[in-house]
């Protein structure tokens, strides 16, 4: 097996098979650790990783501190409010000063898309892209595809159908780099004015059809509605979106009797999904959380050398 | 390249590790064997199978990965890919054997000590190595020993087993 000498993950659009592969690979080994009663390793003693947020995050940044102190890292978190960013500093030079101070690896999320790739590009240390804006979200892609992996074999000819804001989506866009390099056949399902222009681009299908999307679909990706994002109206209201697209027990009736619901989280009960099918026997939902933890011990240990 | 143990002495030399194995203890019980990945985990195997057949029932087994503990972690270049660690019953007041194919530094056993601690309070750990082949760097010894032999420091002790490297044999490559 090559070497990994990847230096940062800030797109899975980049990455290559055998990367995700050790990866995967290093993650399996990292959830043994998970299960332990003392859940501690020394490998990245005398480390520091930076939790740098400067948009708001429970899960993934919760999973990467979890992730570094069970690596025996250091991990200090910085988010929007509480750094010199709202005292006017520029994002690039708080990045700097926080390089100054000597960490290993900057894990950052930003509303700005490119922001991880430009501060990669400024800094000497490792950066790892917790989410920037619009554009890619790798760590919950690389997650996503974990969690599936567990339940099957491959995901090669696996048919996932991923529904909702494709358009202003970086999980989908990521899950959609990924799964297709993986031999993946992805369905993008969504409103017309959610679904992305470039689909094309992608090599993938899309549809505003909901049954037809799902329902010979092997694994369903349901992603959030971003409210708080948007400001705009793309679909007249959460009614009528989880009317079409929500995803709740008749519609689920339809599909294969195996499939796979995956969801990124935090979800939005009753509007892209229903809670007796987020709660239910195909929902993978709190599993991605827990991979995730595995899944960025992997990336971390990966990087930190 | 000069073979050290031929594939039958090498089954003879493994025979007669697990008769030290039962000596020692009498009468054998709550003891666990834990292989170090990779060479020490087929040795682990073969080591269980005898036992096995003289105790009469199954005996438990473990997997180590050792690389988390690694003391060369800050100066190796690449990370190395960390597998498996399984260990089916819990390490609480068991008798672990630590079973490794060469003792060469000692490095290898203190990280897998140290491993073994991480996941409980075993009533004690032995070493089994198939091979001492000296240089030790740390002060540890084999409670059971396979085969000494004084190799050079450019030497390179090679344990070949059936499923890691399709023959059985114990070769010595030198510089």
């Amino acid at each position: 097996m090559t070497p990994f000498n990847r230096k940062h993950i800030l797109s899975t659009k980049d990455l290559e098979v055998s990367e995700v592969e050790e990866i995967l690979a290093s993650a399996k080994s990292f959830k043994e650790v998970l299960s332990r009663d003392i859940k501690k390793v020394p490998p990245l003693r005398g480390k520091t990783v930076i939790n740098l947020f400067f948009e708001d995050s429970t899960r993934t940044k919760t999973s990467f501190e979890i992730a570094g102190k069970t690596l025996s890292a250091d991990v200090i978190n910085i988010s929007k409010g509480g750094s010199s960013v709202s005292k006017g500093e520029t994002l690039l030079d708080t990045a700097r000063t926080l390089e100054a101070m000597g960490p290993n690896i900057l894990v950052v999320r930003s509303k700005q898309s490119g922001l991880p790739l430009r501060l990669s590009q400024a800094l000497h240390c490792s950066v790892i892209n917790a989410g920037d804006g619009f554009h890619e979200h790798p760590t919950q892609a690389l997650l996503d595809l974990y969690t599936i992996l567990e339940q099957r074999p491959t995901v090669a000819g696996l048919r996932v159908a991923i529904v909702g804001d494709i358009a202003h989506s970086r999980v989908a866009r990521s899950n959609i780099y990924l799964l297709k390099k993986m031999g993946a056949e992805l369905v993008l399902v969504g409103p017309g004015s959610l679904l992305p222009k470039e689909v094309e681009d992608f090599g993938v299908t899309a549809t505003s059809d909901l049954l037809e999307g799902i329902r010979s679909a092997d694994v369903i990706m349901v992603l959030r509605i971003q409210r708080e994002r948007l400001g705009l109206p793309f679909f007249p209201s959460n009614q009528e979106y989880s009317h079409f697209f929500g995803i709740d027990r008749e519609k689920l009736k339809l599909c294969k009797k195996d499939v796979l619901i995956l969801h990124p989280g935090p979800v939005n009960r009753g509007i892209e999904i229903s809670p007796d099918v987020a709660d239910g026997s195909h929902s993978l939902i709190l599993d991605q959380v827990a991979n995730g933890v595995a899944l960025r011990m992997a990336l971390l240990y990966l990087l930190a050398k | 390249m000069k073979t050290l143990l031929t594939e039958k002495e090498l089954q003879k030399t493994m025979d007669r590790m697990a008769v030290a194995v039962l000596k020692a203890h009498r009468p054998f019980r709550d003891i666990l064997l834990v292989g170090v990945q990779t060479r020490g985990v087929a040795l682990a195997r073969r080591l269980k199978e005898r036992l096995e057949k003289k105790i009469k029932e199954e005996l438990p087994m473990g997997i180590l990965d050792i690389n988390l503990y690694r003391d060369d972690l800050s100066t190796v270049g690449e990370f190395p890919l960390v597998k498996r660690t399984e260990i089916p019953i819990a390490i609480q007041g068991k008798g672990v054997i630590l079973v490794d194919d060469v003792l060469y530094t000692g490095r290898t056993v203190r990280a897998a000590m140290d491993a073994v601690m991480d996941l409980g309070r075993p009533r004690f750990i032995e070493l089994a190595v198939l091979v001492d082949r000296g240089g030790r760097e740390l002060p540890i010894s084999a409670n059971y020993t396979g085969k000494v032999y004084k190799a050079k420091a450019g030497d390179n002790v090679k344990v070949m087993f059936q499923e890691t490297d399709g023959h059985e044999k114990v070769v010595v490559k030198q510089m």
